[in-house]
């Protein structure tokens, strides 16, 4: 390239990259919501924020980590509102004054998925508790979250019901990631192994190879989500009426139409709360 | 090897398509490091180069800890930015978190010690042979140190990229204090995280083409100007 | 034609000179044994002292610490009964063995030294192409300095040293390393240096050379000054042993 031409070429790429950016200082109004992978790797908030911002003009500005991760950077007074699926962590939050008050927004269930022909036989059971059982005394690989995550203690909860002590057995055929749910299911993909997931995430997940869903529709696995605004006495700067105006809209009736209308290859993955705007049911 | 063809398809057709997601995340990409490699150098050149030359107590420690920090964990680093910027934290009050300013100052914490560990050595080789003649003519430390970097100034070109490849590269800082957040703070390195997590692994491929071609791009062009410097310099 | 004596050198004239210089106890030391010294020894004002002798007399170890390049460790060294300020350093100048050329133009290379001596603008350039073209290096005065031939670059070492008018300038083995073209015209330009009034401190161990610019002659051996005297006198008849040993033994050490 000669001189001049890769000189100008240079200076081009260094104009378009300062000037293409998103001014992200200039948006007037946003919140800062602290939610899981699940909604939204799922792509539950790309359907459902933008309405939300035409309607209002908040931009909703989503930070997706695990539950546990969502809850202790609110209680920084890192996020306005939260929104996530860990029922008793939730309301300990409240109880403990982070957050103002807990709203039923959607549920969706739990499922266990793992390798169709595995070594536990699991496949098509609908006792969840059973099925653990099973994986157990076959000591089949079973991949845990193992991040204090809402699916990491729903997952614990039923290894509680069956009378096993899991964690025990940790880096023999129980084995912790630590990570998301799309880490984790990449890994029990590779190694074939059984996991707890929500069916969002599943389903909107690319990488199945040979995985499928083998235990679902135990009662067990119900999966409620809930939202909270972040207590402006705790932390003054937390936007709460914006908050609230969101919170209000996703327990309204316009917003839980939203999450109903949701579709992903043709499945429906979240169904919203039947009560709207009425706390703890 | 079918994975990674389709992958190589899909990174050119986001490429010739000119999609407008890619076209978003390698802008901010571009953006958040070329900026804090700038910053990093500018701390980073006269701060190698006066450990270069200055002789005071403590010297040695100081050089010890440059180099050992070149190898600070991004994710580390990412932790201890977010809890400076946090809202619980004693820089909340600026509200840096969750923007490309905090995803700038992470990157710099990252690159800045490399830039400085590189300067240092490559100031100290120089600096015997220019000791004698740049004291015989009257110069100061503070002259010393400019004219020495600006003689250096091929050199700490090369050091500035390596900074580059650090920052482009890592991802454990800035989603941390970015939160990858859509159409905010999501750059190429977080785009290829997020897109693992939802098992889009050729996609997640694909961009790590893209990212890595990005990488030559800028590398490409940078030492091709260098060149072009160098032979006016050099004639 | 451009006037030989610049504005800065009539400035120069009429402020304080810094000759005479003075080493009174002079001596370095290390770990490795005394380099040099004790010396006493004065040098004043006029034409070109040639610090001749042996290699390892200490002849460079002694130029640097007259010029302050080095700390002595025991005696002192002052201008015109004053310390070394830096005054004093502005008004000197340093030519060494291997020419230190700056990653720049040649021109350049002459208006980083000007600068420091605190000329700008008109007078900086003035100054600058005044000796580009006493130096024979005005065609090459826009080419990178890094590649000019050895003795391009030592008489651009030496142009540079020369276009702050110092009123002292050493000169360590200028040109041992160069052909004989290139001493010619180092010495050519060391000429017209000594007619605008600067004072030379030129350390060599070439015999003929010293023959060729010496004034008066300070004979090194073993650290110590040996003999001083003026150069048709050394030469025809020395008084010590060594300086005997030296210039009968016609050898270039």
């Amino acid at each position: 390239m000669s001189g001049k031409l890769s000189r100008l070429f240079a200076v081009a790429v260094a104009a378009a990259t300062l000037l293409a950016a998103p001014s992200v200082v200039a948006a007037d109004r946003f919140i800062i919501v602290q939610s899981t992978t699940s909604t939204q790797n799922s792509g539950l908030f790309d359907h459902i924020l933008p309405l939300f911002e035409k309607e209002t003009g908040i931009e909703v500005r989503v930070v997706a980590v695990g539950t546990g991760q969502a809850l202790k950077n609110a209680r920084n007074g890192d996020g306005d509102v939260v929104l996530v699926h860990a029922r008793e962590a939730e309301e300990a939050f409240v109880r403990e004054g982070w957050g103002v008050e807990r709203f039923d927004v959607m549920y969706n269930d739990f499922v266990i998925v793992g390798p169709t022909a595995g070594p536990a036989g699991i496949a098509g059971m609908s006792d969840a508790v059973a099925a653990l059982k099973r994986v157990a005394a076959a000591r089949a690989v079973f991949l845990s979250r193992g991040d204090d995550s809402g699916t990491h203690k729903k997952e614990l909860s039923l290894w509680r019901a069956a009378g096993v002590d899991a964690q025990a057995a940790s880096g023999t055929w129980y084995r912790e990631t630590g990570a998301g749910m799309g880490t984790t299911l990449n890994t029990a993909t590779g190694m074939g192994a059984y996991t707890l997931t929500d069916r969002g995430t599943w389903i909107s997940f690319n990488n199945k190879a040979d995985q499928a869903i083998l235990v679902e529709g135990d009662d067990r696995l119900f999966n409620p989500y809930g939202v909270i605004l972040v207590n402006p006495a705790r932390h003054p700067r937390v936007r709460a009426v914006d908050g609230q105006a969101f919170i209000d809209w996703l327990t309204g009736a316009e917003g839980q139409r939203a999450i109903a209308s949701y579709r992903l290859n043709g499945q429906q993955l979240f169904f919203p709360s039947r009560i709207p705007g009425r706390p703890n049911t | 090897m079918q994975d990674f063809g389709d992958a190589f398809g899909l990174a050119f057709g986001l490429i010739l398509t000119g999609d407008a997601d890619l076209a978003e995340i390698v802008a901010l990409s571009l953006r958040v490091t070329l900026v804090a490699v700038a910053v990093s150098c500018l701390i980073g050149f006269p701060l190698g180069a006066a450990t270069a030359i200055l002789r005071f107590p403590g010297r040695q420690g100081v050089v010890v800890a440059m180099n050992a920090l070149m190898g600070l964990p991004p994710v580390v680093v990412g932790l201890l930015v977010y809890m400076m910027l946090s809202n619980a934290g004693p820089l909340g009050v600026l509200q840096l978190l969750y923007t490309p300013t905090a995803m700038i100052i992470a990157q710099c914490v990252l690159v800045t010690p490399i830039v400085a560990a590189l300067t240092r050595q490559t100031i100290e080789d120089m600096a015997s042979e220019y000791d004698e003649q740049l004291r015989s003519l009257g110069v100061g430390p503070v002259g010393q140190i400019g004219t020495l970097l600006w003689d250096a100034r091929f050199s700490l070109l090369t050091t500035a990229l390596a900074g580059f490849g650090r920052a482009i590269a890592e991802v454990g800082a800035v989603i941390t204090v970015g939160g990858n957040i859509d159409h905010v703070t999501r750059v190429m390195t977080t785009a290829i995280a997020v897109e693992t997590s939802k098992g889009n692994l050729g996609l997640a491929l694909a961009l790590g083409f893209i990212l890595i071609l990005l990488a030559m791009v800028v590398n490409g062009l940078a030492m091709t100007l260098r060149s072009q410097w160098m032979a006016r310099a050099y004639g | 034609m451009v006037d030989l004596a610049l504005p800065q050198g009539a400035a120069l004239a009429s402020r304080r000179p810094i000759l005479p210089l003075q080493a009174t106890g002079l001596s370095y030391a290390t770990t490795q044994g005394t380099w040099v010294g004790p010396v006493d020894l004065s040098i004043g004002a006029g034409g070109v002292t040639v610090v001749l002798g042996p290699n390892g007399a200490g002849k460079s170890v002694l130029l640097r610490l007259l010029h302050g390049l080095l700390e002595p460790t025991s005696g002192s060294v002052t201008w015109n009964g004053r310390t070394a300020d830096r005054d004093a350093r502005l008004r000197q100048a340093m030519v060494f063995q291997e020419p230190v050329v700056l990653r720049r133009s040649v021109a350049a290379n002459l208006r980083y030294a000007l600068r420091i001596r605190g000329l700008r603008g008109a007078a900086l350039r003035e100054a600058a192409d005044q000796w580009l073209d006493r130096s024979d290096l005005a065609r090459l005065a826009r080419r990178p300095a890094a590649v000019l031939s050895g003795g391009e670059k030592q008489r651009l070492a030496l142009a540079r040293a020369l276009c702050g008018e110092p009123e002292v300038l050493f000169l360590d083995e200028p040109t041992a390393n160069l052909d004989g073209a290139s001493i010619v015209s180092i010495e050519s330009l060391l000429r017209t240096a000594r007619d605008l009034g600067t004072k030379m401190i030129f350390v060599t161990h070439d015999l003929n050379q010293a023959r060729r610019i010496a004034d008066d002659v300070i004979f090194m051996a073993s650290g110590k000054v040996c003999e001083r005297a003026a150069a048709d006198a050394f030469f025809e008849t020395p008084e010590t042993p060594e300086a005997r040993a030296f210039i009968d033994g016609g050898i270039v050490l």
